[in-house]
């Protein structure tokens, strides 16, 4: 290390385009999920109607079909307040990204500028949509409706599973940037990690929008 | 300790310098190709004569999927995946990968994943449902053993060592090309690396996908593919092959940018229409992704989607066609040197389109009925794959093996490879084209006398025998020359671009300075400009700025020489320079060599062979197993992340 230090002028060149690396990486990889939730949900819209054997999202299934009368299982109420939720947190991360660019400066004394309470906040309704997906996901296995009963349950709990876990990761990585944010305060030179998780975070939301919308709004 | 050693066992494992990585991939890849070869003579020597008997009907399945599986992501990609670590940095004027550490953990992936799906030959249950694993056969009810849970996870495993390093590689592309290497003046390795990693970033999230639904099936009872409750038995088939159409233009096109080196360099003219070779390589991946269900026609999707299908897949051989002309014309009035490098090269080009043709064949839907699952299918994907792939990838290690090592390949040892190779292939793969048209099936392992295919499997088995025997030549000269082959100095072959600029093998930090470019062949430029007078430059003051070439700092009219030392002038050097200047020395970042990575790649397929054991019935270990490894994998992953790439900047 000393040597490295006595070392003259340790530049990198710039790059090509001028932004970080890690900012064109996080791109490629949300280009990457996008295939990967295609995939999922053009899955559960091909499976769409095709259960032999009730719980359905949508439609009643009656005796014969199923061995007891059975209501649709969709909860479009409740699911509706936890996107609420979600979307909401896009909002915090927003508010926690611009606190970090501008801390120090001006009108960002207070609350505004208090990265730590907005990444929390981020985190705490992350952490909520989780709730939410849990109870949701005990309530249909309550109602007879589990991965193994029919296509609709493999390909629902398959596909917003899937989105479970990577709000699950946003909500770790979230909780580490508190951490770093605890433990010597994120500044503007900070910024840039906490916009690739802020584009992250934005991504899982408008896979939700997808989900929510093809899933539970369409009939 | 800034700086690790450069020797020993420990420094390869905690190596981040991309070129040692691609080293790595190119000696651990050629190890697989070995392996997948064998199985491949094994194959041919039980369908050597009607009726054979020296593996059974389950081990002859598991023989011909390990070989499918195993060249095709442990051989031929990884393979690729050696050039692009070693060469794109290079070629693009770089010091390293955007993200050195993920590049080591892309390799490490690799080689676990590639142990653990071999590692299932020791307890007898190799894959055996073929490379596609067509579901619903590999479902629980059809294959109850842990064959398929081996190729499944190993497919996911194999899969994140391809995305993480598709990652890396766009992102230099796009984010680290030295001044003036503008997108168009990027050598066409370069190029179809490029296109290749989108391919990589698109398609494998969509394998990923359908290998879950089956890992589901299989592992939690979940019915994506059981038929009985009401699944479609197509959905596999079109996850895969929208995944499988894309890879095989992953697979071709490294060794289209291979080539597309070679050829101008021994043909001492610029690559004939660079900006449609960009573009039609470009062209390929699109349409590659619109094609899939030409796997699919004898499954019966109607005349709409067939005809549609079959037209976008005949569209493709135009872009094909362009790149095959325009080798040709790079060729045409050329003075060409006939290498080794660039008899493998020219092969392709003659071979690929055989096998090219033959696939605008089966292109025709009706035609594809009759040829389908037939060993016409098995020639033409060979021609392919080894008549192109291969000898791309043939002329790739001729071409640049004094690159890697500092040392050429013998020319006489190398004829003998091209020759018993060439001969080989074409009479292992030719005559399976008149078998497959007198209709002998593929994946049969034994077949009765006298319905004419007897004499041309006897053929086919000799070919592959002796290909087997052609390629003892390439490991026997890779290992003569890596210590006692002639020096190679920096530009052996008198190439244009970057990568010849510095000594052989690079420093770890490969360029002193960073080289300003001016046009598509800066080496050209300095040391042959009557061959790029036609190629455009950099219109200021038709000053060619900045290439060091052979050790003499050319324009710039900087007095410092090259500071990497190595050998003046075109006169060949009489030992192999590695002395240079360290990086300290001049200032120069370099990354800390760290084992995390292999560490955090190791831990993620302990991980991942925990659900194995999920198979077995052994629910209690496999949680113990599987919570323990992603523990310590994001105990790891948390250290790599929060430890410095590099010194702290001044």
């Amino acid at each position: 290390m000393d040597s490295a230090a006595a070392a003259p002028h340790f530049v990198h060149p710039p790059t090509t385009t001028g932004l970080d690396n890690r900012k064109v990486a996080i791109w490629a990889f949300i280009g990457s999920e996008c295939m990967l939730f295609a995939s999922l949900i053009s899955t559960y819209l091909i499976y769409k109607g095709r259960s032999v054997t009730g719980p359905f999202p949508h439609e009643a299934c009656n005796p014969p079909q199923c061995a007891v009368a059975l209501k649709p299982i969709l909860n479009i109420p409740v699911t509706s307040a936890s996107t609420f939720v979600l979307l909401m947190s896009s909002l915090f991360m927003v508010l926690a990204l611009e606190a970090v660019e501008n801390k120090g400066k001006a009108g960002y004394e207070g609350i505004r500028g208090s990265s730590k309470f907005w990444l929390m906040a981020t985190a705490i309704l992350g952490a909520t949509f989780l709730g939410f997906q849990a109870f949701e996901f005990t309530s249909f296995v309550h109602e007879g409706l589990t991965i193994r009963t029919n296509l609709f349950g493999s390909s629902f709990f398959t596909l917003t599973g899937f989105h479970g876990a990577h709000v699950t990761v946003g909500v770790l990585w979230l909780l580490t940037l508190f951490a770093i944010d605890m433990r010597r305060g994120l500044g503007p030179k900070d910024a840039l990690i906490v916009d690739i998780c802020a584009l992250y975070w934005h991504f899982v939301d408008v896979v939700w929008i997808a989900i929510f919308t093809l899933v539970y709004l369409i009939k | 300790m800034a700086y690790g050693s450069n020797t020993g066992l420990w420094s390869w494992l905690t190596t981040v310098d991309h070129k040692r990585i691609g080293t790595l991939y190119l000696f651990t890849a050629l190890t697989f190709f070995m392996m997948g070869g064998f199985e491949a003579e094994l194959i041919r020597a039980q369908l050597q004569h009607p009726n054979g008997r020296l593996l059974g009907a389950e081990v002859y399945n598991q023989m011909f999927t390990m070989h499918g599986t195993t060249m095709v992501f442990l051989a031929i990609m990884p393979l690729s995946a050696a050039f692009f670590n070693f060469l794109i940095p290079l070629q693009i004027g770089a010091r390293d990968v955007a993200f050195p550490r993920l590049n080591a953990f892309s390799y490490w992936v690799y080689l676990f994943g590639g142990i653990f799906m071999n590692l299932s030959w020791f307890v007898g249950q190799a894959p055996n449902g073929g490379w596609f694993g067509y579901a619903p056969l590999t479902t629980m009810a059809y294959s109850p053993l842990l064959n398929i849970d081996f190729w499944v996870l190993g497919l996911q495993i194999l899969g994140v060592s391809s995305l993480a390093a598709a990652f890396n590689f766009i992102t230099t592309i796009i984010n680290m090309r030295a001044p003036g290497m503008n997108l168009m003046r990027m050598p066409m390795f370069t190029w179809m690396s490029f296109v290749v990693q989108f391919l990589l970033v698109l398609a494998f999230p969509v394998i990923t996908i359908a290998l879950v639904f089956l890992q589901f099936d299989r592992f939690f009872g979940t019915n994506f593919y059981t038929i009985a409750a009401g699944a479609d038995p197509l959905l596999w088939q079109h996850l895969f092959w929208i995944f499988g159409h894309p890879e095989v233009y992953i697979l071709i096109l490294p060794a289209f940018g291979l080539v597309s080196e070679v050829l101008p360099t021994f043909s001492r003219k610029p690559l004939f229409g660079y900006p449609v070779m960009v573009y039609s390589g470009m062209l390929i991946a699109f349409l590659g992704f619109g094609v899939w269900a030409h796997h699919m026609f004898a499954v019966g999707m109607g005349p709409i989607a067939d005809t549609m299908f079959s037209l976008a897949t005949m569209l493709i051989a135009i872009p094909t066609g362009v790149k095959i002309f325009n080798w040709i014309f790079t060729m045409w009035g050329g003075n060409i040197n006939f290498t080794v490098s660039m008899k493998f090269a020219i092969a392709l080009v003659g071979l690929f389109t055989i096998g090219g043709i033959s696939g605008v064949m089966h292109a025709s839907p009706t035609a594809d009925l009759q040829q389908t699952d037939s060993y016409f299918i098995v020639a033409h994907f060979h021609y392919v794959l080894f008549g192109g792939s291969m000898m791309g990838i043939f002329a790739g290690i001729y071409y640049y093996f004094p690159k890697f090592s500092g040392r050429m390949l013998s020319e006489k040892i190398g004829n003998w490879h091209f020759w018993l190779s060439f001969v080989g292939m074409n009479l292992t793969f030719f005559p399976m084209h008149f078998s497959g048209l007198a209709g002998m099936p593929r994946r049969i392992y034994q077949y009765d006398a006298n319905q004419g295919w007897d004499t041309y499997n006897a053929m086919s088995s000799y070919g592959a025998y002796l290909l087997g025997f052609a390629t003892l030549f390439l490991v026997y000269n890779m290992l003569k020359s890596w210590h006692g082959g002639a020096v190679a100095g920096n530009d052996p072959w008198g190439a244009p671009s970057l990568e010849w600029s510095i000594p052989s093998p690079p420093p770890d930090y490969n360029f002193a300075e960073i080289p300003r470019v001016s046009s598509r062949y800066p080496l050209w430029d300095v040391k042959s400009p009557e061959l790029t007078t036609d190629v455009p430059h950099t219109r200021e003051g038709e000053k060619r700025i900045d290439v060091d070439a052979a050790g003499q700092h050319v324009g710039g009219g900087k007095a410092i020489g090259n500071p990497a030392g190595a050998s003046s002038g075109a006169s060949r050097p009489t030992h192999v320079e590695r002395n240079h200047k360290t990086a300290e020395e001049l200032g120069i970042p370099m990354p800390y060599p760290t084992i995390k990575p292999l560490f955090v790649a190791l831990f993620m397929v302990t991980m991942f062979s925990g659900m194995l054991l999920i198979h077995k019935d052994k629910l209690g270990l496999a949680l113990a197993v599987i919570i323990t490894s992603a523990m310590l994998m994001t105990g790891f992953l948390y250290a790599w992340l929060l430890s410095p790439l590099e010194p702290e900047h001044h």
